[in-house]
């Protein structure tokens, strides 16, 4: 698609001698862990969001901590920029490769090192994919609670940079309330410990800090994860509604009624179209919303709450309720939604996934909102949401041949993120800033929280050779974008030149 | 009677004088936690004026308010709309602030089981070092948008920034609850929790006194009715003013005497006691001990570390040495980079934490 140059002149102002790098680092990796043939870069040139390609000067996927610790230490010395990468699913352009950098491959760090079933623990090297862990616990009747729909791919340590949710974030948590511990390697090459086996560990919170910085503050090596028993009990129920605003309005009642489900899913009719001509999971293609809720717990808990649930999405115009049988069933429900995004992919050439969140209240307004912005751009609008966090994903279709066509789909993109914020909600719930939504961050954020950010990202890499030109915007680029946020009609830093 | 009034701009303007002329500030919620962390010192930044519920919209399960707020006020509101702060709060002798709470990060018996302050911090303003009024999350559940520097001020002690305002996560209060006493020793507390968790007995504290092992159930009727069944042991009627006396230090184990003092251990979960001279009291199903005893500090913070845990002064002693467990090199060069990036200045409550800090 779009041959933009993404990275501006202040993220690629480094000045790399290649050979004496090569030179360097040659003799520390396995003669496979330095790819420097164009060929073998270019399976790295973008991650899931592949409207963004960059070659990178090098990929290096070392083997062993002491190789990696080894590859910073010379990207340090020399000043070379480095971009860490797991799976490369994320969204948002995390892992969208530096033209000047190394990319630094996660991926050989695959090992399972322990399932402590008696902790509930599992210690795991950053490149494990997330199911690969729910998998290990399973015969243990456990299982690793934050489930991304990428859970087949995507990797803990990318989950960890990310702060990556999935549909039972809801009741269990998020990856920042599920990791106990990191190893981190800094830039300088310092292994340091974040978090600890204990509930808490002495001095700041650097393991809160770290959940969801984008690589941009370390390269992290490994992870302990805390496990759950799997529920005793769990019940799905399908919820049709005939307008998205009435779904909207269910979400919010059972938040509401103090029921916290395990999951709380909705889609909007082309989504429940789409997923119906996929996989036929049985959807009902009449209704304008659907609502898939699942309960878990105790046998006698979980069919009282379902009880009151079914009530609350009566009262709220729920036309059609239907609950799972058995396991079969609840699969079968589940799938529809799991396979949502390919669904939408054959709806339209490309798409484009957004993720604001929003207050829950706001949820049928702000879908009622983007249904006329789309109209207004002449574009498709498909939603597919973790709606019990207020967490949306308005799918864009457009057609990237067709000229004009991303830079409308980037332009709705902006402004549905623009209304997220203007809810008080924020431009990403869990996909990340990246290199994608980092324009909206001078619309979120002014100018003295920006500089807080820069003080902190120094605070770990002094250079700034982690990730440059991803995640926080600098000055430069936000007056440029135009949206620099206006506080109290006072135009922030006069002295920065306007372009 | 509820009060609100905002002092942000005055606030800030003590800080950017403070930081113009280098004088330390100390940070002074209600002062109920005086006692905590290493020696205060400073010109006292007073925050019990700066309060009341900003926002508060039971059905989004969110509440913002200010941070000199009276947790006792937060509670009552909560209680209007069947809601709790998740953590528990202690609330230590006098009128506990939210700035404080949040500050100072100690959680009550419920933590295991329902999540520590941290986990319940969705957004933060603040006043940094520089004076500048910064706000960071927001009022929604998820939101990954710049780093996380709300959750970064819980158990920071203020030596990071003024916490002006907060915004939480709440839960809906249990519908029932029941304690339990039941006759087992303390090696198996972890255990016996655990067993109880997998299957479905609704546990929300686990505590042991050295005689008996306290287990609260808190949730639907249904799912109390079950564990208490499951559970047997016996019914322990006062139990509500137990579990406040534990959270906030009444109980009678709490007082020292002569050159006692009370340490904080926290260890992983199904670590064996620690092996120290002393009374103690063991919260959090094992992963929280507190300990009155006149041991030397060192032997103290040798043997949680060896649990692979760490060790907190918790109350008297030396409040001018080590305070906390003492940071490896490289972890206290970025804490050090990191309060240099909040207050270049070292005007927020300098020393408090770490001498360093
Ligand atoms: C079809 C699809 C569905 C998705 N669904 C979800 C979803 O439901 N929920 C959700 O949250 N996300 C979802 N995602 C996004 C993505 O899967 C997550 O962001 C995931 O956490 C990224 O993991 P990864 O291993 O692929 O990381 P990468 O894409 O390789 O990297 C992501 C970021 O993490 C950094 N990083 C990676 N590894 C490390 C490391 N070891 N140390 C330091 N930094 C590192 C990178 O530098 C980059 O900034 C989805 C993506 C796709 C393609
Ligand atoms: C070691 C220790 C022992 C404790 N023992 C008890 C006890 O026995 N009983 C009990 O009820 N509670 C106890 N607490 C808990 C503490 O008193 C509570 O957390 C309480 O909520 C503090 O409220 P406060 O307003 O009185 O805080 P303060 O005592 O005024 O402050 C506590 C800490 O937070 C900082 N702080 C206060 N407000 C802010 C703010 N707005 N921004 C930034 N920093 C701020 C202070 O500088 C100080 O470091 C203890 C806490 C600690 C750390």
């Amino acid at each position: 698609m779009s041959e933009r140059s993404l990275y501006r002149p202040e993220d690629t102002r480094f000045e790399v001698d290649i050979e004496a790098l090569i030179t360097r680092l040659r003799p520390l990796l396995p003669a496979e862990g330095l790819i420097t043939h164009e060929q073998g870069r270019r399976a790295y040139e973008c991650d899931g969001l592949a409207a963004y390609k960059q070659l990178p000067l090098l990929v290096a996927s070392p083997e062993t901590v002491d190789q990696a610790r080894a590859v910073l230490q010379i990207c340090s010395e020399s000043r070379v920029p480095v971009v860490a990468r797991g799976s490369g699913t994320s969204l948002s352009g995390g892992a969208l490769p530096h033209p000047q950098g190394v990319l630094l491959s996660l991926a050989k760090f695959n090992r399972i090192k322990e399932i402590d079933p008696h902790r509930r623990i599992a210690r795991v090297e950053p490149g494990v994919r997330n199911l690969a862990i729910s998998e290990a616990a399973a015969p243990f009747g456990l299982y690793y609670a934050p489930d991304p729909s990428s859970q087949i791919a995507c990797s803990i340590g990318g989950n960890i940079a990310e702060n990556a949710g999935g549909v039972h974030c809801l009741k269990y948590g998020l990856t920042v309330h599920n990791v106990l511990q990191v190893t981190l390697l800094t830039i300088e090459g310092d292994q340091v410990t974040l978090g600890s086996l204990a509930p808490e560990s002495p001095g700041y919170d650097l393991l809160a800090l770290l959940t969801g910085s984008e690589g941009m503050l370390g390269v992290i090596v490994e992870a302990v994860v805390q496990l759950l028993p799997n529920p005793l009990t769990k019940q799905v129920l399908m919820a049709s509604f005939p307008t998205v605003e009435a779904g909207g309005h269910a979400v919010a009642a059972i938040i509401a009624g103090g029921i916290i489900p395990a999951g709380l899913e909705m889609m909007d009719g082309p989504a429940i179209q789409a997923a119906e001509d996929f996989i036929q999971a049985g959807y009902d293609t009449q209704a304008a919303a659907l609502l898939i809720c699942e309960l878990d717990g105790g046998e006698a808990e979980v069919s009282e709450q379902m009880r009151r649930v079914e009530t609350i999405l009566r009262e709220q115009g729920a036309d059609r309720i239907r609950v799972a049988r058995d396991d079969t069933e609840r699969a079968r429900f589940w799938a529809g939604r799991k396979a949502a995004f390919p669904a939408v992919g054959r709806l339209a050439p490309d798409y484009y996934c957004m993720d604001g969140t929003i207050p829950r209240k706001h949820l049928a307004q702000v879908l009622k909102r983007i249904s006329e912005l789309s109209a207004a751009q002449g574009l498709r609008t498909v939603n597919v949401f973790h709606a019990g966090d207020g967490n949306l994903h308005p799918l864009i279709l457009f057609d990237g041949n067709r000229p004009g066509e991303l830079e409308r789909a980037e332009q709705l993109g902006g402004q549905i993120l623009e209304l997220c914020v203007e809810v008080g909600g924020t431009i990403t719930g869990e996909h990340g800033v990246g290199m994608e939504k980092i324009d909206q961050m001078c619309v979120q954020f002014r100018p003295e929280e920006l500089e807080q950010f820069y003080a902190v990202k120094a605070a770990f890499d002094p250079q700034g050779l982690l990730n440059p030109g991803k995640a926080i915007p600098t000055l430069n680029r936000c007056a440029e974008f135009g949206r620099l946020h206006v506080h109290r009609g006072e135009l922030p830093h006069p002295q920065i030149e306007r372009f | 009677m509820p009060t609100s009034s905002d002092l942000t701009a005055e606030i800030a303007e003590q800080v950017r004088q403070a930081g113009a002329t280098g004088r330390a500030l100390e940070i002074r919620g209600n002062a109920t936690k005086r006692f905590y962390g290493r020696e205060a010192r400073g010109e006292p930044l007073l925050m019990s004026e700066h309060r009341g519920i900003v926002h508060y919209e039971p059905s989004e399960l969110v509440l913002s308010a200010r941070s000199g707020t009276p947790l006792t006020e937060l509670a009552a509101r909560l209680a209007e709309h069947d809601q709790m702060l998740a953590f528990e709060p202690p609330y230590f002798a006098g009128e506990p602030t939210l700035g404080g709470a949040i500050a100072a990060g100690l959680a009550g018996p419920r933590r295991p089981f329902t999540g520590s302050v941290r986990d319940m911090v969705l957004g933060v303003r603040i006043v940094n070092g520089r004076g500048q009024v910064l706000q960071f999350g927001g009022q929604v559940m998820k939101n990954v948008a710049g780093y996380d520097l709300s959750r970064l001020m819980v158990g920071a002690l203020g030596t990071l920034g003024v916490i002006l305002e907060v915004s939480l996560k709440l839960l809906p209060t249990p519908q029932a609850e029941q304690t339990l006493t039941v006759d087992e020793p303390v090696t198996r507390i972890y255990e016996l929790t655990e067993q109880w968790l997998r299957a479905g007995v609704p546990v929300s504290a686990a505590a042991h006194d050295g005689a008996r092992l306290y287990v609260r159930l808190s949730g639907a009727a249904s799912a109390v009715a079950f564990g208490s069944q499951r559970l047997g042991g016996q019914d322990f009627g006062s139990a509500e003013r137990f579990w406040r006396e534990l959270r906030d230090h009444r109980l009678a184990f709490f007082t020292c005497r002569g050159t006692e003092s009370i340490w904080r251990i926290v260890l992983p979960a199904a670590a064996p006691p620690p092996d120290l001279p002393g009374a103690w009291i063991n919260d959090w199903a094992g992963r929280q001990l507190w300990l009155r005893t006149d041991t030397d500090p060192a032997h103290i913070r040798r043997e949680a570390q060896r649990l692979g845990g760490h060790a907190t002064h918790f109350r008297g002693g030396d409040r001018t040495a080590d305070v906390f467990q003492p940071l490896d090199a490289p972890l206290l060069r970025l804490h050090q980079r990191l309060k240099q990036a909040f207050d270049p200045a070292g005007i927020l409550n300098p020393g408090r934490l770490y001498a360093p800090l």
